[in-house]
C-alpha cells in the first residue's frame, strides 16, 4: 500500500512539474472542437444535435493521444524496470499510475467539457451528464488505453500503432457515454447510462491492471 | 493426458501428424463446399422475399461464423502460448490472424452486396455490419502489433495478450452495439428474425458451415507446418528432413 500512495505522489509530483503535457490533451480537445463548427456549419441548431458525439469524440481522441506518454518517461531513464523489479505487485503500481493519468487528463477534460458544450450550444439540462459520463467514462478509458500503451511502449514507433489497438476496444465506452449526454438532453433516464458506464469501469478496474502488468513485462524483457 | 500435451507441444510430432491429419480435412472441405454451393446456389428455392438474392447467406453467415470461431481460436492458442509455452500454439495463432481477418472482409463485403438488393445501399450502419467492421479492426489490430516487434518472443507474448484482452471485449462490444442500433433505427428489417427457414434451405448452409470449418483446419495445419518449418529452420530434423540426408551434430563436425 505504502508503494502504491509513493507512486502516486511520485507521478503526481512528476506531471505537475511538467505542466505542458498535463495541458496538451485539453488543449488539443478544445482545438478539435473548434474545428468542426468551421467545418460544418455555425448553426446552433444543426450544433446541438451533433453536440453530444462531437464532445465524446474529441474527448477520447484527447484522452488517446495522452496514453503514449503514460509509461514512455518512465520507459526512456529505467524507472519502468524498478517498478518490475519492486516486491509489490506490478498490477497495484500501474493502477496507482492509471490513477494518475485519469486525474490529469481524464478528470480535467470531463470539467472542461462543458464550456465547449456552451460553445456548440449543447441544449441545457445536460451539461452535468456531460461532465459526469466523461468522469465515469474516461476512467475506463484511461484503465485500456493503457493496457496498448504497455504492449506499445518498447517500439521506436507506437504512437500510430497504439491507437488502432485501443480505439476498437473504446466503442462501448463511448456508445454509452454519447448515449447518456443525449439522453439528458432528450429528457430520458440518464441513470442506466451511468449504471453501464460505471460497471464497464468496475470491469476494467478488476481486470485491466493484470493485462497492463503482464504487457509491461513484455515490453521490458523483449 | 500430460504426456499427450507434452508431444504436442513438440513442433516435430505435430509437423508429423498434421501431415496424416491434413488431406482428410482438404477432402471434407473440398466435399462439403461443392455440395454446399451446388445444392445451395441451383437446388435450394428461392426466398419468398427477397427471391434469388438470399443465396448470398451460403458465403455471408458461414464467412461471419468462422470469422468469429477465429478470433476466439486465436485467443485459446494465446492463452495456451501464456501458460504452457507450447510454441505450436503461437505459430497456429500467428497463421490464424490473417485467416481471420481475411474471413471478416469475406463476410462484410458479402454484407455489402447483400445490402444492394435488400436495403438498397451498399453499407448500412447495421449492428452486426458495424461489429463486423470492428472485429476487423481488432484483427488488424493483432497483426500489425505482432508485425511491430524485433523479437519474436516479444512479439508472440503481446500478440497473446491483445487477441486476449480483444476476445473478454468482443461480448461487450457486440452487446453494445446491438444496444446502439436499436436505439439509433428501430429494426424494420433484420436478415434474422423472419419466418423459419424452411429444411431444404437450412440444410446446405449448415454444409457449408462445416465445410468453411474443414477448409479453416485444413488452411491452419498447413500454414503452421510451414510456419514450424520458418521457425525451426536450424533444428537439425528440419535440415535431415530438407536436404534428406543425416545432418551431424557440430560437435561431431568438428571432430
Amino acid at each position: 500500500m505504502l508503494a502504491v500512495k509513493a507512486t502516486l505522489v511520485r507521478d503526481l509530483t512528476l506531471l505537475l512539474r511538467r505542466r505542458g503535457e498535463v495541458l496538451n490533451p485539453l488543449v488539443f480537445f478544445a482545438l478539435v472542437i473548434t474545428l468542426f463548427p468551421i467545418a460544418i456549419s455555425p448553426d446552433p441548431e444543426l450544433l446541438a444535435v451533433i453536440a453530444p458525439g462531437l464532445l465524446w469524440v474529441a474527448a477520447l481522441l484527447a484522452a488517446l493521444l495522452s496514453l503514449d506518454s503514460l509509461f514512455r518517461s518512465d520507459y526512456d531513464d529505467g524507472s519502468l524496470e524498478q517498478l518490475l523489479l519492486a516486491p509489490q505487485p506490478l498490477a497495484a503500481l500501474s493502477l496507482a499510475k492509471v490513477a494518475v493519468h485519469w486525474l490529469l487528463t481524464g478528470l480535467p477534460l470531463a470539467l472542461m467539457a462543458p464550456l465547449l458544450g456552451i460553445m456548440l450550444a449543447l441544449p441545457a439540462g445536460s451539461y452535468a451528464v456531460l461532465a459526469l459520463s466523461l468522469a465515469l467514462g474516461t476512467a475506463s478509458l484511461s484503465l485500456i488505453g493503457a493496457i496498448g500503451a504497455a504492449l506499445t511502449v518498447g517500439l521506436a514507433r507506437g504512437g500510430v500503432l497504439l491507437s488502432l489497438l485501443v480505439l476498437p476496444l473504446y466503442i462501448p465506452v463511448l456508445i454509452f457515454g454519447a448515449g447518456a449526454v443525449q439522453a439528458a438532453i432528450f429528457g430520458e433516464g440518464v441513470l442506466a447510462h451511468l449504471a453501464i458506464l460505471g460497471a464497464l469501469l468496475a470491469a476494467s478496474l478488476m481486470l485491466a491492471p493484470w493485462a497492463i502488468a503482464a504487457s509491461l513485462r513484455i515490453s521490458i524483457n523483449g | 493426458m500430460w504426456a499427450f500435451i507434452h508431444k504436442l507441444g513438440s513442433p516435430k510430432w505435430f509437423y508429423g501428424i498434421s501431415a496424416k491429419l491434413q488431406p482428410w480435412f482438404w477432402a471434407a472441405a473440398g466435399l462439403l463446399i461443392i455440395t454446399g454451393s451446388l445444392w445451395g446456389l441451383a437446388f435450394a428455392p428461392a426466398d419468398y422475399q427477397q427471391g434469388n438474392s438470399f443465396r448470398i447467406i451460403y458465403v455471408h453467415v458461414p464467412a461471419a461464423f468462422l470469422a468469429q470461431s477465429i478470433f476466439i481460436a486465436m485467443a485459446v492458442s494465446g492463452l495456451v502460448f501464456m501458460v504452457w509455452k507450447i510454441k505450436v500454439a503461437d505459430m497456429a495463432a500467428a497463421v490464424m490472424a490473417p485467416l481471420g481477418a481475411a474471413m471478416t472482409f469475406v463476410a462484410l463485403f458479402s454484407g455489402a452486396v447483400w445490402g444492394v438488393p435488400t436495403w438498397g445501399t451498399w453499407w448500412m450502419w447495421d449492428a452486426r455490419l458495424t461489429s463486423m467492421l470492428i472485429l476487423l479492426f481488432l484483427y488488424l489490430g493483432v497483426i500489425a502489433l505482432r508485425g511491430a516487434f524485433t523479437s519474436r518472443d516479444s512479439a508472440s507474448r503481446a500478440a497473446s495478450v491483445l487477441a486476449m484482452v480483444g476476445v473478454i471485449n468482443i461480448p461487450i462490444i457486440k452487446y453494445s452495439v446491438d444496444w446502439w442500433y436499436t436505439l439509433h433505427q428501430p429494426a424494420s428489417f433484420t436478415l434474422t428474425s423472419r419466418p423459419a427457414m424452411p429444411t431444404e434451405m437450412w440444410l446446405p448452409l449448415v454444409i457449408m458451415v462445416l465445410g468453411f470449418y474443414s477448409f479453416f483446419i485444413a488452411l491452419t495445419l498447413m500454414r503452421t507446418r510451414s510456419e514450424i518449418l520458418r521457425r525451426e529452420a536450424n533444428k537439425h530434423w528440419v535440415q535431415e528432413l530438407v536436404t534428406g540426408q543425416a545432418v551431424k551434430a557440430p560437435a561431431e563436425e568438428a571432430r
